[in-house]
C-alpha cells in the first residue's frame, strides 16, 4: 500500500513521525481554546485522561481499539464538561493556573492507583495505533476545522476572542460555546493520548504534568492562532527541531527556548499570521 | 399615544459608593426616536448597559414589548430583539466589514453543526443568504464599497457605521445608538442624520444618546435628560431645550438660545 521510499523512512524515523502527529492533535486541542480567548491549559491531563483511559481497556480488559479510541474522547469530554462550569468563569492567568492545577491532582490519582499501575505506570500496551490512524485522524479534525471556521460558529467564535462582552451582545452564547470548546479540547487531546499510548507502549503518571502542559501551549505561541494551520506547524516544528539540532546536544534545550522567546517577542501573531476567512460560501 | 416598546421603571445601579443611576424611569414609543441627553457622567452609557444586559442593575427593572428582561444575558436580549453600538467603538479588528455584519446575523443565520461539519446543501445555501443580507446592510449605511476591508482599517466615522450595520444584522425592533456621531466632520455627521431618517421610515425604534444638540434636536421625538443618574426632564425637544432646569445643569443659556434660532 505505501510506496518502498515512505517505507524506509517511517521505519527509521517511526517514533519521531507518530510523535509529529500526535503533537499536531494535541496543538489543535490547544487552539480550540485559544480561539475562544481561554488560556484554558488543560490539555495535557485530558491527554493523560484518555491515555489511560485507553490502555486500561486495551490492555486490562482486552477491549477492540476503536471502542479504546471512543473511551479516550468520551472520558475527558466528559470530565471538561464537569469541571467547566466552574473554571469557565476564570479568565486569563487564574484560568490557566486552575486547569494546571487539573494536572497535578490527576498525577497524584495515578500514583496512587494500584489498578492502573500506580507509580510504574502501564506497561505492554499493544502497537495498535500507527501511521494512517495518526494522521488520518489529523487531517479528518484538521478539515473539520477549517469548516467550523468558515462558518457562524467560527466567526461567533472570532468575535468572542476579539472582545467577549461585544460578541455576546451580537447574540453569542458566551458560556456555551466556551464549554463546547473546552469539551472539544479535552476530546481531541484524550485521543492524542491514546494514539500516543498506543505507539510506544508505555505510559507513566508523570507523562502529563506541568512540563507537557507547557509544551502544547508553546505549539500554538510559536505557530500562531490566526487558523489551525498556525498550532500544527508550530507543534512541527517544535517536534521536529530537537532532532535537527540534535548535534548541539546539551544546548538542544537551551535553543528551543530561546527560539519560542523570540517569537512572542518580535512575531507576537506566530510563524504563520496568516488569519483564515470565515465565510463557507458565496455566490 | 403610540404602544410602548421598551419601559425602564425606577432603574438604579451603584458602584461601590456611586449611584450611577438613581429610580430612572422613562418609556420609549413604538417608532419613536427617543433622545437621551445629559453632561457627561450623568449615566447615559450605565443605562445602556443596564438596558442590554452589560450590567446588572442595583434594583429597577426594564421591559421590552411586556416581557422582563431582568437577569437576561445580553445575548437572550439580543434574541428579544434589541441591539446597541458602543461609545468606544469595539469593532471586530481583525474581521473584515462583512464578516464583522454576518457576526451581528448570528441569530438569524440557520447552520446547524452537522451541516456545518458536512458543508450540506444547507449550510451553502444558508451562507449565500447570509452574505447577500450582510452586503444589503453594508449597502444601506454606504459601506458597500468596504466590505472586504478589516473592520479596524477602516475611518473612524466608517466604524461608526459598521457598528451600526452590525446592530441592524440582527434585525432589531430597539436600536440603541450611544454617541454615533462623535468624531464625525460636519458631512459625515448629514450622512448619519440621512441614515437615521431612513431606518426610522423602515419602523425601527431608536434609543439615541448624542452630545450634539443640534443633531439630538433635529431627529428626536421625545428627549428624556439625565444628570448625576437621576433624570431632570422630559419631552418634546422644544420643552426640553426650553426647560431651566435642563439648560442650567446641561445645555447653557448660550446654546438653548442657538437651538432656538435653528429651529
Ligand atoms: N463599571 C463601573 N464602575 C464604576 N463606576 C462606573 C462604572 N460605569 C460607569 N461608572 C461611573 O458612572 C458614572 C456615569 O458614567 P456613564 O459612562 O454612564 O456616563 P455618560 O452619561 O455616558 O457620560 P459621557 O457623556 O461622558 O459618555 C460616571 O461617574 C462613571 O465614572
Ligand atoms: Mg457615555
Amino acid at each position: 500500500m505505501m510506496p518502498h521510499w515512505l517505507d524506509n523512512f517511517l521505519f527509521t524515523y517511526q517514533s519521531l513521525v507518530y510523535s509529529l502527529g500526535v503533537n499536531a492533535l494535541l496543538a489543535l486541542a490547544m487552539y480550540v481554546v485559544l480561539a475562544v480567548g481561554q488560556l484554558a491549559l488543560g490539555q495535557a491531563a485530558f491527554m493523560g485522561v484518555g491515555a489511560y483511559a485507553s490502555a486500561l481497556l486495551t490492555v486490562k480488559l482486552g477491549a477492540p481499539f476503536p471502542i479504546a479510541l471512543l473511551a479516550s474522547m468520551a472520558a475527558p469530554a466528559l470530565l471538561a464538561f464537569v469541571i467547566g462550569a466552574p473554571t469557565l468563569r476564570l479568565s486569563g492567568v487564574y484560568l490557566a493556573i486552575a486547569t494546571i492545577g487539573l494536572g497535578e491532582v490527576l498525577r497524584i490519582l495515578y500514583l496512587n492507583w494500584d489498578f492502573a499501575g500506580g507509580a510504574l505506570g502501564l506497561n505492554g500496551i499493544p502497537e495498535k495505533a500507527g501511521f494512517v490512524w495518526i494522521f488520518g485522524t489529523l487531517i479528518v479534525a484538521l478539515v473539520a476545522f477549517v469548516f467550523v471556521s468558515r462558518s457562524r460558529i467560527g466567526r461567533a467564535m472570532e468575535a468572542i476572542r476579539a472582545d467577549e462582552a461585544a460578541a455576546g451582545v451580537m447574540g453569542v452564547n458566551l458560556p456555551a460555546y466556551k464549554l463546547a470548546a473546552l469539551v472539544a479540547s479535552a476530546a481531541i487531546a484524550g485521543l492524542a493520548g491514546a494514539f500516543n499510548a498506543h505507539v510506544s507502549s508505555f505510559i507513566g503518571p508523570n507523562d502529563y504534568g506541568f512540563d507537557q502542559a507547557v509544551t502544547i501551549l508553546s505549539f500554538a505561541l510559536l505557530g500562531g492562532v490566526g487558523s489551525p494551520f498556525g498550532p500544527v506547524l508550530g507543534a512541527l516544528v517544535l517536534t521536529a527541531l530537537p532532532e535537527v539540532l540534535r548535534p548541539l546536544h546539551d544546548y538542544r534545550l537551551v535553543i528551543d527556548g530561546l527560539i519560542i522567546v523570540c517569537v512572542v517577542i518580535f512575531l507576537p501573531t506566530g510563524i504563520l499570521p496568516w488569519r483564515i476567512g470565515r465565510i463557507g460560501a458565496r455566490k | 399615544m403610540s404602544a410602548t416598546l421598551l419601559s425602564v421603571e425606577d432603574l438604579t445601579v451603584r458602584f461601590g459608593g456611586l449611584t450611577a443611576l438613581s429610580g430612572v424611569t422613562f418609556c420609549v414609543a413604538k417608532g419613536a426616536v427617543h433622545g437621551l441627553i445629559g453632561p457627561n457622567g450623568a449615566g447615559k452609557t450605565t443605562a445602556f448597559n443596564l438596558i442590554s444586559g452589560m450590567t446588572a442593575q442595583t434594583s429597577g427593572s426594564v421591559t421590552l414589548e411586556g416581557a422582563k428582561l431582568d437577569g437576561l444575558p445580553t445575548w437572550k436580549r439580543t434574541a428579544r430583539g434589541m441591539a446597541r453600538t458602543f461609545q468606544n467603538i469595539r469593532m471586530f479588528r481583525e474581521m473584515t466589514a462583512l464578516e464583522n455584519v454576518m457576526a451581528g446575523a448570528h441569530l438569524r443565520t440557520p447552520e446547524s453543526f452537522g451541516s456545518i461539519l458536512f458543508r450540506l446543501g444547507s449550510f451553502r445555501a444558508a451562507e449565500r443568504s447570509a452574505v447577500a443580507n450582510a452586503m444589503d446592510i453594508l449597502d444601506f449605511v454606504g459601506l458597500s464599497e468596504q466590505a472586504e476591508r478589516r473592520g479596524g482599517d477602516l475611518a473612524y466615522g466608517d466604524q461608526r457605521r459598521l457598528e451600526i450595520a452590525r446592530a441592524l444584522a440582527s434585525d432589531p425592533k430597539l436600536l440603541m445608538l450611544d454617541e454615533p456621531a462623535a468624531g464625525m466632520n460636519p458631512s459625515e455627521k448629514i450622512g448619519l442624520i440621512d441614515l437615521i431618517a431612513r431606518l426610522r421610515a423602515r419602523g425601527l425604534t431608536l434609543l439615541l444618546v448624542e452630545h450634539d444638540m443640534h443633531f439630538v434636536m433635529k431627529l428626536c421625538d421625545r428627549i428624556t435628560v439625565l444628570n448625576f443618574g437621576a433624570k431632570i426632564a422630559e419631552g418634546a425637544p422644544a420643552e426640553v431645550r426650553a426647560n431651566p432646569t435642563v439648560i442650567e445643569a446641561y445645555l447653557g443659556a448660550k446654546v438653548a438660545r442657538s437651538l432656538e434660532t435653528r429651529a
